[in-house]
């Protein structure tokens, strides 16, 4: 068996030319050009990202690395010069043989400004720090400083620079100009016109990212608004990202205004699970309630977005009927409540009473690879025959995948499911049928609804079901173990383009709720004999040597973004 | 006495003298035309063919043509930028947005001299080996727009315009596209976005230069009415003769467009600095009306710094041994040209003088203008769009009788920030110019307007003493 190693399937791109520019007094060498945001062809580097390579801080609101340059916010002008040029061509020098700097007697938006051999950029000289005053001032006269009630406080680009550019009180005695409050911009958000400073980063995500011409600007001067098109609705499947760009409380989430003081949110790192794209985000979460997801960066899945339907699909993990309470019952005739221990100790004494090929495993393949692992570990000492439900729908060209499950290719990886998911459920719903399966463990999913029928589970000897919510099949189970949502442990999914990628636990579980893995690791244990591993760490090292696919991995090595394995084709 | 010196207006207000092609023909029209195409390939003595469009290249250069929109820049050092081998075609537009306020010269060659100006644009086209090109008209000439039109189906019927221009293979299309009604499609990036389709946000700069990626990210000429009709002269009397008429660095003719509290308000064609502001406004405008003193002159259109009478300059003067004197020169006595008023701080712009006399309410004409820039300040970048209607609402405020004494520094200080690169086009300075010029030079009229609403709003009346 061959051991594929984990590695980035680019090519690292080829060599780019640097040359030398100096930014506030630091010589640094920099890419002559940087791919361009939409295109990745390379273009000519500006001035604001050789700053952010000599880790120099150019404040800015229109500008984001992932957008095309407006250009309009001026909050990133700053003061330059370039080697002075004789009348011979040849660069003027100094007494001590150092190029003489011709400064610019205007300053230059860093934003849209390519760098040139031998630029200096100041960027903390009293004339730079006059001028980005001097835009804040102009930002500020007509903003309602509503700080009190906007949700953006605590993150927003206004309140942080005021703290570095702001004055104390305000010299603008004039009446404010007003624009509309409390727009129904679309399903899914509210804009606050009068917040808005017009930056156009929503614009320019709309257009050219989300591919929707859907907003823009009207009227003139001072009293431009952003608006959607007039009569429609502000309604792509992308929206939310445009809450998360605007720099400012413009535009504001329906799902989320009013909720939760960000300032009190604990930001967990983790992947959205959605879909097989695997979308990475941060979960905002206070006292064990989930309150949002936010895309977090990572150029090899998402860039920085994410899309609107996975991002408000966790109201689930603070369900009021989430199971809290591990069962045995007596389908039809009521149950009762027991512990952890007892029901590992029953469930293990089933299956090793069981005759070789007579159980089977429903897992999920919103399961993270180690509880997948641990099923599969299981199922080749019981000979059983396995599978997981394929979620197919349709997706589109940004990040929605076909595949609603964020890890089929886990759950092919470690031998849960076959190549085509969903192939062997009805061998197991036959095999039930003629009576040669009389055992089956389903985790996290309804089997009612994918061929096994009430009517079948009630053939079987034993029936156990872990599940998060209750449904059919956990009425009709004989054990139920209350299961975690991926925010209330950690683990890993492997994406659709084979990506590994882990995720943090954001929230306690409910109730009597465990993660998954900790019970199948004691199950294992008592089935196989075999100790394993109790932490995540060391079930993921050891599931990474037993996969060939992850051979390689570790937990430690995938960092916050993951790493891609090679697929087996 | 200084005389008028009508080249491009030569024959507009002659009487019987009408805008169709058959009245221009007879005076000697598209004769110019025919000379550019006719003109032969020329070899170097490096051997080196140099063509026809180069040759005039290097005449419009040679003339010392500065561009007659706003900006004054050569002309032919704008032509010498643009991509010629990027592959992309070349556009070439005709900037007839004519919207500073006090000017009034492009509508005298639009509505009276249509074909003069299509000749300079055809001439300038095939110069530039351009093969289509538009005229952007102010939405508010709808008359210049339907004059146009109709000179341009004449032109093509006599095939000045079309295919095969003449028999020379050279072939080119001109269109009319209105604007509708905004200030900022004068700025040629707003120009192009509007011919575009798209709002009339000025681009910025760099990498959006016309000369390289302008309309449709093609290298694009924008010149002004103007600018194409002095094209036509350059190639008709020859670059040298043409950097005859004027003064050095400030070649040939301007027409002035001189408004305000003259007796003869009026457009006047001379040549560039030789006439000063002071014979502009009394030899030709016709003086002040009775008993009236100078105030105050915007000499570019109301964007450019404005001059106070009595106003005094040190400007540099060539010697007759060839060194420089400084000159102390009153504002009057300043040749209209472009040198001379941007050495005395200000521009001759779009060449139009306002005159305001001591009638004036210095602070109501400030209020006035400012309210016109807060009104077209497109509104993309944040100094010009928060700061130009700041400013007009101070005004409007000082002149209803609410100002206070402290205005005259906080209008300042708004101002002061808004210009010198710090906005995406130059509308940053123009919004801006005209406060700092207005608060700077008459500080004391603004500091006691302040300070007499203060004392009457103090006494409990509400008011105004004034206006």
């Amino acid at each position: 068996m061959s051991a594929p190693v984990a590695t980035e399937p680019k090519p690292a791109p080829p060599a780019v030319e640097t040359l030398k520019v100096k930014v506030d007094g630091l010589e640094i060498a920099v890419p002559k050009t940087m791919p361009d945001p939409l295109t990745g062809k390379p273009v000519p580097t500006t001035m604001i990202q050789a700053c952010t390579l000599a880790r120099t801080d150019v404040p800015h609101y229109c500008y984001h690395p992932k957008l095309p340059v407006a250009g309009n916010c001026r909050m990133c002008l700053v003061e330059f010069g370039t080697p002075a040029m004789g009348p011979d061509r040849k660069p003027v020098l100094n007494p001590d043989g150092t190029p003489k700097i011709a400064k610019s007697p205007r300053p230059a938006i860093a934003c849209a400004t390519p760098i040139s051999p031998g630029m200096e950029i100041y960027t903390t000289t009293p004339g730079v720090k006059a001028m980005r005053e001097g835009v804040l001032e102009f930002l500020l006269i007509n903003h309602p400083l509503d700080c009190p009630i906007c949700d953006q406080a605590g993150e927003c680009k206004l309140q942080e620079y005021s703290v570095d550019y702001g004055q104390a009180t305000s010299r603008f005695v004039e009446p404010k100009v007003h624009k509309p409050k409390q727009v129904d911009l679309g399903p899914r958000i509210v804009l606050d016109d009068e917040r808005c400073i017009l930056c156009t980063r929503c614009i320019r995500f709309t257009k050219d990212i989300a591919g929707d011409d859907a907003l823009g600007i009207v009227n003139r001067g001072s009293y431009n608004t952003l608006s959607a098109y007039p009569g429609k609705a502000f309604d792509n499947n992308y929206t939310l990202n445009t809450v998360d760009l605007c720099p400012v409380g413009a535009l504001t989430s329906k799902d989320f205004r009013f909720q939760m003081r960000v300032w009190f949110l604990k930001e967990t790192k983790s992947v959205c699970t959605s879909c097989a794209t695997g979308c990475n985000i941060v979960i905002g979460a206070r006292e064990e309630k989930v309150y949002r997801y936010e895309p977090r960066e990572n150029d090899a899945v998402n860039s920085s977005w994410m899309c609107d339907s996975g991002r408000l699909n966790y109201k689930w993990i603070g369900a009021e009927n989430r199971l809290t309470e591990i069962r045995r019952q007596n389908p039809g005739a009521g149950g009762e409540k027991i512990t952890w221990t007892t029901a590992a100790k029953e469930i293990a004494d089933r299956l090793l009473a069981a005759k070789p090929g007579t159980v089977a495993i429903v897992a999920s393949a919103r399961q993270t690879n180690e509880e997948l692992f641990l099923l599969s570990q299981l199922a080749k000492k019981l000979n059983a025959l396995t599978d997981s439900v394929p979620r197919i729908q349709i997706g589109d060209k940004l990040l929605l995948s076909a595949d609603r499950n964020p890890n089929s290719n886990g759950a092919k990886l470690t031998g849960i499911a076959p190549a085509q998911l969903g192939s062997n459920l009805r061998k197991i719903a036959e095999g039930i049928g003629k009576g040669t399966i009389k055992t089956l463990l389903v985790f996290g999913e309804d089997v009612t609804r994918h061929g096994i029928g009430a009517d079948l589970l009630a053939k079987l000897d034993t029936l156990v079901a872990s599940e998060i919510l209750p449904n059919q099949t956990t009425k009709l189970a004989h054990y139920v173990l209350p299961g975690c949502a991926h925010a209330e442990k950690r683990g890993t999914f492997t994406n659709g383009k084979g990506r590994v990628q882990k995720f943090m636990k954001a929230v306690e579980p409910r109730g009597d709720a465990r993660p998954e893995g900790e019970f199948l690791h004691e199950l294992v244990a008592a089935v196989n004999g075999n100790p394993g591993f109790t932490s995540i760490e060391g079930l993921f090292n050891w599931m990474a040597r037993e996969i060939p696919a992850f051979n390689g991995l570790t937990w430690g090595g995938l960092g916050d973004t993951g790493v891609t394995i090679v697929l087996p084709s | 006495m200084p005389q008028e010196f009508r080249l491009i207006l030569k024959y507009a207000d002659e009487p019987g003298y009408t805008p169709d092609i058959e009245c221009y023909l007879r005076h000697g029209g598209y004769e110019s035309l025919r000379k550019a195409l006719a003109i032969a390939p020329k070899t170097l003595p490096d051997g080196k063919v140099v063509g026809a469009p180069e040759q005039i290249r290097d005449d419009v250069k040679l003339s010392g043509l500065r561009g007659r929109g706003g900006a004054g820049f050569s002309c032919g050092l704008k032509w010498s930028f643009v991509d010629r081998r990027s592959g992309k075609p070349i556009y070439l537009i005709c900037n007839a947005d004519e919207s500073e306020p006090g000017t009034f010269k492009d509508r005298q060659i639009l509505h009276k001299d249509p074909h003069q100006m299509i000749e300079g644009m055809i001439i300038s086209c095939f110069a530039n080996d351009v093969k289509l090109a538009y005229i952007y008209i102010r939405g508010e000439f709808p008359e210049g727009a339907r004059i146009l039109n109709r000179a341009l189906n004449e032109a093509r019927a006599k095939n000045f315009l079309g295919k095969n221009i003449l028999g020379s293979g050279y072939d080119l299309e001109i269109h009319v596209h209105r604007g509708a009604g905004a200030y900022i499609c004068g700025e040629e990036t707003g120009l192009i976005e509007s011919l575009e389709g798209k709002r009339a946000y000025p681009r910025i700069k760099p990498p959006y230069f016309p000369a390289i990626l302008g309309l449709y990210q093609c290298p694009t000429i924008v010149n002004n009415v103007e600018t194409l009709c002095a094209v036509k002269h350059i190639v008709g009397m020859g670059g040298a003769e043409f950097a005859k008429l004027g003064t050095p660095n400030n070649t040939g003719t301007r027409i002035v467009s001189v408004s305000g509290h003259v007796r003869k308000p009026g457009y006047y064609e001379i040549e560039v600095g030789k006439a000063t502001i002071g014979q502009l406004i009394n030899d030709f405008a016709g003086g002040l009306r009775e008993g009236r003193k100078l105030k105050a002159v915007i000499p570019g259109g109301s964007s450019a710094k404005v001059f106070k009478a009595g106003e005094k300059f040190k400007l540099k003067k060539k010697g007759p041994d060839g060194k420089d004197i400084e000159q102390e020169v009153d504002m009057l006595d300043l040749p209209y040209d472009f040198d001379s008023l941007m050495a005395a701080g200000s521009m001759s712009g779009s060449g139009a003088l306002i005159i305001m006399d001591d009638s004036t309410d210095i602070v109501a004409a400030l209020a006035n203008l400012s309210e016109f820039y807060a009104h077209e300040s497109c509104g993309q970048c944040t100094p010009c769009r928060e700061g130009s209607l700041w400013m007009s609402k101070a005004l409007h405020r000082m002149a209803h009788g609410e100002g206070r004494k402290q205005d005259a520094d906080y209008l300042l200080k708004i101002a002061d920030n808004i210009p010198g690169g710090r906005t995406i086009c130059a509308f940053g300075e123009a919004c801006s110019w005209p406060v700092q010029s207005f608060v700077g030079k008459f500080k004391d009229e603004f500091v006691a307007r302040g300070e007499a609403d203060e004392a009457r709003r103090a006494a409990g009346a509400t008011r105004p003493s004034h206006s």
